[in-house]
């Protein structure tokens, strides 16, 4: 009996349990699900950035043979978007469009080349309002509003001061000011947009299937514009492929296809193109940042004090929140005492932009990383050492901000790829054009408080236990590649000490699984893998009840070895089997439920208006050390070796962990060499794959990866956030290498040939 | 017009119009959709397949180029015993994510491992230079294709 040990599950390098669908083709994503006699839906987009609707005539393209119906504006009044107070953006644009390419019709055909020859004959009348394209056009005295209750196109302006900025500045020894421009982005995950909706006209029942990371979002948003009871509605989230944050709130596309089957009475599918994948952006916006920090002769930050100005597109989407998390979020990787934030979020008319991983802070964590590189080059430091000098005085820190630190890897990080990248040996001496940079970032794991809070807990995971002694984990949380199903497998059979093969997993479908929030904000890991621990102590007491009972035995003397209850050595125990059996005697099949709660205090600050935003239960910390080598005649950078070194509390599966931080430094890298979305009077000049330059597996550099366990006392087995924050460290640790390589230092994201090249010549002048 | 090809070991045919892509007959008319739709202008990778051993973006393809020819997709990769070793090792390594660009990027080291059964660290990445992903950052992918071509090389 003493070889009876509970199955590990936690710690272990686990292959995804999703991964033999994916490896075999098997996996259905949404535009893999082509029913016979399905319709198609073609979305007609608005050839003008600008414009008042006049008319839109669909009498000639409803005669053409196929065509089964086509919907416009007029189909639903109901405004849709993530955020309750901003929520004014239509399905089908209504009375205005307000960036080129807005959805304004719908044609549902029999196929594709029927519904576009149908659009191609509606007359679509418009005049044609002035157009403004980047944030200071719209912000200019007596630009038209894109939105009436948006004077000045300023969707959201946040101030805040906390600590002493100006006496900060006074009282410091050096200042040091640059302003940095980012380029807007996009996500480009490998799966464009799709979604098939399908309506019982007898039942008026909607089921839709869409790529999504919030498909509870979706559903609220579905039942919105049908002006449906949410109990009539299904919402199934498929397979998904990638997300990034362009689909944390819920995309036009899904809807109008749910508008369009209802109109059709029937079944159908719209597969958007790259095209116009892009164009429903939801990306990372155009930053313009100025930023001035003081320190002391040591090093010591005495104030920080910036502007951040956000090109936000037509429409609100998440833009409050990352214009506050620009702000907010400056907190909690060194310690600030003065702080002066002022964040402007601009309306323009091009495509909105969204929630993009490193949401909010990616760019101003580069400007401060950036200048922080700068301020130590000036003052003689090494840019390691101005880091250490400014560390939070935590863990168990307050900010200003009010956000609680409890765990804080940054040092051990610093450490980490000090050590292994040989900093002190290299640095400086690598020879001509070569360099060696320094950065770092940090994230939330989960926002403290979501964005449509209605009181219920975080999180709700069910496990069903049936009679063949299987488990069943059915959770609302959207797996979409990070590897979410079997973080919460792990969980549930570490805590039941069973081998991951007892399980199966459902995730995301409104009839059959728990809500949930959805993939975003890193939240998964760390409220669903808690409230999945929750579940599985649940049942793991009702199996120690039942085997008690059985047993004849107290519960309290009854130990679960997975495989194994026994009540103390003399006892001859149960199989799993035998206690599942007694459990359910008299039950019958049971499902046990596990929540998991934020705790207040991580909730956020009342000092600032919407200071409530950056509150999480905990933050991830990354360091990373890139090393570079220009050509001198082309300005061609290569990213020689990067490496990164993330606290990720506790890897629940390394080998997800590394996958995710891989990614997220190869991610980081795109937006600071290539990426950058361009356009032309409000066309998209860059919206396919070829044009918008994300990098290939050539500009692919070799990535070290260090993984930095500190426990954070209230993760699932201490984990927090494994797949933002290392992309927010990248950038700046590539372009400080670039600095260090050159003498002359980029501002401005991506740092194409050209621009470094200019760089180059300026300095030689 | 009628086409008739082999698609993964099985003769087939098809009444399709003459605009129909490879990369639509295999999705709509036979609904193999692991070969995915990325960007249906040859950008991407998604959506290569096997045409008479060559990895090709099937989205370029016209099914009329197809006459007589052989196709295997990812579907036709596995046996009923088990996976192949780039299968096997894309899996066990975690070298995908969403995994939208696996079968492409399978297929695509499929005919590599053909042509190359010891495939250097840079021949490896030319060849599945082609196929975009963006989740990985290819590291995982890369060392799922050495260990497979590794495998073969020992069981062949």
């Amino acid at each position: 009996m003493n070889e009876i040990k509970r199955n590990q599950s936690i710690g272990v390098p686990k292959p995804l349990v999703d991964g033999p669908e994916k490896v075999s083709g098997k996996a259905l994503y949404s535009g893999d699900f082509v029913p016979k006699n399905c319709l198609v839906g073609r979305i007609m987009r608005s050839p003008v950035a600008h414009a008042e609707i006049i008319n839109i005539d669909i009498i000639e393209a409803q005669k053409l043979p196929g065509v089964k119906v086509i919907i416009t504006g007029d189909e639903t009044d109901e405004p849709f978007g993530i955020l309750p107070i901003a929520r004014f953006e239509f399905p089908l644009a209504r009375d205005k469009v307000r960036y080129r390419g807005e959805p304004i019709a719908c044609v549902v055909a029999v196929d594709v080349e029927t519904a576009q020859a149908a659009i191609d004959v509606i007359k679509f009348e418009y005049k044609e309002l002035p157009g403004y394209f980047k944030s200071k056009e719209a912000m200019a005295e007596g630009a038209v509003n894109l939105h009436e209750h948006r004077p000045g196109n300023i969707e959201r302006e946040v101030d805040f001061e906390l600590g002493e900025v100006d006496a900060g500045l006074a009282d410091s020894d050096f200042i040091l000011e640059e302003t940095f421009n980012c380029a807007e982005i996009c996500q480009v995950q490998s799966e464009p947009h799709a979604a098939i909706a399908e309506f019982d006209v007898e039942r008026q029942f909607m089921t839709v299937r869409a790529s999504t990371q919030v498909p509870y979002y979706d559903h609220l948003m579905l039942a919105k514009v049908l002006k449906m009871d949410e109990s009539k509605i299904r919402m199934i989230k498929p397979f998904v492929g990638g997300g990034f944050g362009c689909r944390t709130e819920s995309l036009n596309i899904t809807l109008i296809c749910a508008l369009a089957a209802r109109a059709a009475r029937g079944t159908v599918r719209i597969v958007a193109s790259r095209e116009e994948t892009f164009i429903t952006h939801r990306g990372r916006p155009e930053t313009d940042i100025d930023m001035k920090i003081g320190v002391k002769k040591n090093g010591i930050i005495t104030a920080v004090d910036y502007t951040a100005i956000q090109r936000g597109g037509a429409y609100s989407g998440y833009g409050v929140v990352t214009i506050l998390y620009s702000g907010g979020l400056l907190f909690g990787m060194y310690d600030l005492q003065a702080v002066r934030y002022k964040g402007l979020r601009v309306l323009t008319n091009t495509p909105p932009p969204g929630a993009m991983r490193g949401h909010g802070i990616t760019d101003v964590r580069y400007a401060f990383e950036s200048l922080l590189d700068k301020i130590a080059s000036q003052l003689n430091i090494d840019p390691i050492e101005i880091r250490r000098k400014n560390y939070l005085k935590g863990p168990n820190y307050e900010t200003l901000n009010e956000m609680f630190i409890n765990s804080y890897g940054l040092p051990e990080c610093i450490d980490w790829v000090e050590k292994e990248s040989g900093w002190k040996k290299r640095k400086g001496k690598l020879g001509k054009f070569k360099g060696l940079g320094v950065g770092c970032g940090h994230y939330i794991s989960g926002a403290s408080k979501p964005v449509n809070w209605t009181g219920e807990p975080h999180a709700t995971v069910h496990l069903k236990l049936d009679w063949d002694s299987s488990i069943t984990i059915l959770t609302g949380a959207p797996e979409i590649g990070q590897g979410s199903s079997t973080m919460a497998t792990q969980c549930a059979a570490e805590v039941l000490g069973l081998d991951m093969s007892r399980f199966q997993i459902l995730t995301s479908d409104s009839k059959l699984t728990p809500k949930d929030n959805g993939a975003y904000s890193s939240r998964i890991t760390y409220m669903v893998g808690n409230a999945t621990i929750d579940a599985a102590k649940n049942l793991r007491n009702i199996l120690i009840e039942a085997a008690a009972k059985k047993l004849d035995a107290d519960p309290d003397d009854v130990e679960c070895l997975g495989e194994f209850y026994t009540a103390g050595s003399q006892d001859e125990g149960l199989t799993f089997e035998e206690v599942v059996k007694a459990a359910l005697e008299g039950t019958g099949t049971i499902t046990v439920s596990g929540n998991f709660d934020t705790l207040p205090e991580s909730w956020g600050t009342k000092k600032y208006r919407g200071g409530a935003i950056s509150g999480s239960m905990a933050y991830a910390y990354a360091a990373q050390v890139v090393e570079v080598s220009i050509d001198p005649d082309t300005a061609a950078i290569t990213v020689e070796k990067v490496w990164a070194a993330q606290d990720v509390g506790k890897a629940l599966n390394p080998l997800s962990v590394e996958g995710q931080i891989e990614g997220s430094v190869w991610m980081g890298m795109g937006q600071a060499i290539s990426e950058g979305t361009e356009y032309h009077e409000g066309l998209a000049i860059t919206n396919s794959m070829l044009d918008y330059r994300v990098p290939t597996i050539v500009e692919s550099p070799p990535i070290e990866v260090g993984i930095i366990e500190t426990i954070d006392p209230n993760g699932p087995f201490g984990a927090k956030e494994a797949g933002e924050t290392s992309l927010i460290a990248f950038i700046p640790a590539f372009t400080n290498a670039v600095a260090d390589a050159l003498g002359v230092r980029p501002l401005d994201l991506p740092v194409t040939p050209d621009k470094l090249m200019e760089l180059i010549e300026n300095k030689k002048e | 017009m009628d086409v008739e090809l082999i698609i993964n070991g099985e003769e087939k045919t098809a009444s399709i119009p003459p605009e129909t892509t490879l990369l639509k007959l295999l999705r709509e008319e036979f609904y193999l959709t692991g070969a995915k739709t990325g960007c249906d202008v040859g950008d991407c990778g998604a959506c290569t397949v096997l045409v008479d051993g060559e990895a090709v973006n099937s989205c370029l393809m016209l099914a009329g180029q197809l006459q007589g020819r052989s196709v295997e997709t990812i579907e036709g990769l596995a046996n009923l015993e088990d996976f192949h070793p780039l299968q096997k090792n894309f899996e066990d390594l975690g070298s995908l994510q969403c995994g939208f660009c696996g079968p492409g990027m399978i297929l695509s080291a499929k005919q590599l491992l053909e042509e190359n059964p010891e495939p250097t660290k840079q021949e490896i990445q030319d060849a599945i230079a082609g196929n975009l992903c963006r989740c990985t950052g290819y590291t995982k992918i890369v060392e799922a294709v050495a260990d497979a071509a590794k495998e073969m090389r020992e069981e062949p």
